[in-house]
């Protein structure tokens, strides 16, 4: 299981209800369903990968997530929603967050650090925008429309006030290392996030 | 004329009739004494009788979903595109059956059978039937053909509320719901173009109260009327303009009434045809049974609470440029679904094809549709 994978399923309590955001093949929801008992849905915007879920015997919507999840779920209905590797290309990223922990009792985020040494690197002595393994985009076509380093996104938890359960973070390998703990901003390239409404 | 029948078509079918003497009180509060169902069925029932499939068919459908009756017919059935051997409801592992509602006229009984009660052809006096009925009527059929639940219901449009109706009112019965460009009541609109084509019906001198048979006659003009109203409404404004434009059939304007633009020769070519293959009693019949549909009225308007008791897991699929019954009216569906805590997956498909796309093998639709159907057909089938 992938490393951002098993952060996540520790922190799911077995019999919940999930959703998750942007969920893809519906990979993940489909390992905890196996390990966890979990029920819920995936929401994907690519009817692709809509199939690919159906196959596996997943509920999934085809939806954008831009439009928010209001139209769709009442408040309170999960116990947790996911989003990895989402955020970022999401237009309104403060409206999403609320909406998450609106409609779940906890939200659990994954993102690209953009603090992380290698884009620092990058675009201080090249004078570029950062291209890497976790940001494989040039900057005119690149999905990621809303980066943010590790601090910027406490800083906004902290304005949505929201709480920070838990904090994990994880390199391009997608392993944890016990470097990271002692200056993520700098050394991890992609962070995890367990949150609530305060 | 196919010399050879396509290797995915089901191939020759021959329908049968069913007598039902068993009396159906219907919503109106009328009754049916007996009554006569046409039906088609292709592929096998299995031993476990697990792997039935019913089609529910929309407002001028029969059932004649798949296939040919004759090696001279023009077209197969009206489904063809979507039931098939590898086709998604795959009939070398289905057994799949389709019906001609009651009130149709296809060989059901309906407006144009004869009335035992006065000898004479119902015509108008046939009874409203609902939505509800006729899923009443289809739960008789499964009893009749040996079938304690369906491997899964599917319907597209009105065939979609039928689905929704089975859920509802039969929670055991079927194990998942294919509801396909569909609404879970009529909008206003709706009601309004449903009443226009109705006007159109009765303003037919040849109409006779809806006793035209007996009068030797039919009402072709006002059926042909109401009938291009629909095809405008099953039409997307970008499907229309990439089929027809503004495209003379002269070439040039010859200041007359006669067809100029191709799209005014499309749409008395359907109204003239369909008249030749369609009873106006029963698109009368048909378009009330859209408008009277509101599973949620029974439950204070709230479609959430109407489908608290489904056990079924749910497909609901839309279409981008479907204006009749738009992705908004699909999310009205999942949304009450999600709000009851079903297991529902949402598809909506990018099509151009307005509401007609349901019945056109659009490759992201069908994928969906083959996946979906897959699953059914592999899953562990604990009858009730």
């Amino acid at each position: 299981m992938r490393v951002d994978h098993a952060i996540i399923s520790d922190w799911i309590k077995p019999n919940s209800r999930v959703l998750d955001l942007g969920c893809g093949d519906c990979a993940l929801l489909r390992e905890l369903r196996q390990s966890l008992n979990t029920t819920g849905y995936g929401l994907e915007i690519s009817i692709d990968k809509l199939a690919r879920c159906v196959e596996g015997g997943t509920p999934v919507i085809q939806a954008n997530l831009d439009q928010g999840l209001s139209p769709w779920f009442e408040a309170q209905s999960f116990d947790y929603v996911i989003m990895t590797h989402t955020l970022q290309a999401m237009r309104h990223p403060e409206k999403l967050l609320q909406e998450m922990v609106h409609v779940g009792r906890e939200a659990i985020v994954t993102f690209p650090n953009m603090g992380y040494w290698k884009n620092r690197l990058q675009f201080a002595l090249g004078g570029r925008m950062p291209v890497t393994k976790t940001l494989p985009y040039g900057w005119f076509d690149t999905p990621n429309i809303h980066l943010c380093t590790v601090r910027d996104f406490e800083a906004l938890c902290e304005e949505l006030n929201l709480r920070i359960l838990g904090r994990e973070m994880v390199d391009s390998q997608l392993q944890s290392r016990p470097l990271m703990r002692l200056a993520p901003n700098l050394l991890a390239e992609t962070a995890v996030y367990r949150l609530a409404a305060k | 004329m196919p010399t050879a029948l396509p290797p995915d078509s089901v191939g020759l079918v021959i329908p049968q009739t069913l007598h039902f003497d068993e009396p159906l009180e219907l919503d109106s509060g009328k009754t049916l004494p007996h009554y006569d169902l046409v039906i088609e069925t292709y592929g096998e029932l299995n031993a476990a009788r697990s792997n039935a499939v019913l089609i529910c068919h929309a407002l001028s459908g029969d059932h004649h979903a798949a296939g040919y009756h004759s090696m001279n017919d023009r077209k197969p059935g009206w489904w063809d595109s979507a039931i098939g051997p590898g086709k998604p409801i795959d009939t070398t592992r289905f057994f799949v059956v389709c019906l001609n509602n009651l009130g149709g006229c296809k060989g059901s009984t309906g407006p144009t059978s004869i009335n035992p009660e006065t000898g004479r052809i119902f015509g108008a006096d046939f009874p409203m039937v609902t939505v509800n009925d006729w899923v009443q009527s289809q739960e008789r059929l499964m009893r009749r053909l040996g079938i304690v639940q369906w491997a899964a219901v599917i319907g597209g449009s009105l065939g979609g509320m039928q689905v929704m109706q089975w859920a509802i009112s039969f929670p055991q019965a079927l194990r998942h719901a294919l509801v396909i460009a569909a609404a879970p009541k009529l909008s206003a609109q709706n009601i309004a173009f449903n009443e226009v084509a109705r006007q159109s019906i009765f303003a037919d001198p040849d109409f006779h109260d809806g006793h035209y048979l007996e009068h030797d006659t039919l009402p072709r003009k006002g059926l042909m009327l109401a009938r291009m109203l629909g095809h405008i409404t099953y039409l997307s404004d970008d499907a229309m303009r990439a089929k027809f434009g503004r495209e003379l059939r002269a070439g040039k304007i010859n200041f007359g009434f006669d067809v100029e633009f191709q799209v005014e020769s499309y749409l008395r070519y359907q109204g003239a045809s369909f008249v030749d293959r369609f009873d106006a009693n029963t698109y009368l019949l048909m378009t009330k049974a859209l408008d009277y549909f509101d599973p949620a009225g029974e439950f204070e308007h709230d479609l959430a609470r109407a489908f608290a008791a489904t056990e079924a897991e749910f497909l609901v699929a839309s279409f981008t440029t479907d204006w009749r019954f738009s992705p908004a009216r699909s999310h009205e569906i999942v949304k009450a679904l999600l709000k009851a805590g079903k297991r529902v997956t949402y598809a909506e498909v990018e099509s151009e094809h307005g509401h007609d796309a349901f019945l056109v093998p659009i490759p992201d639709y069908m994928n969906v549709f083959r996946a979906y159907m897959g699953r059914v057909s592999t899953e562990d089938a604990t009858c009730a």
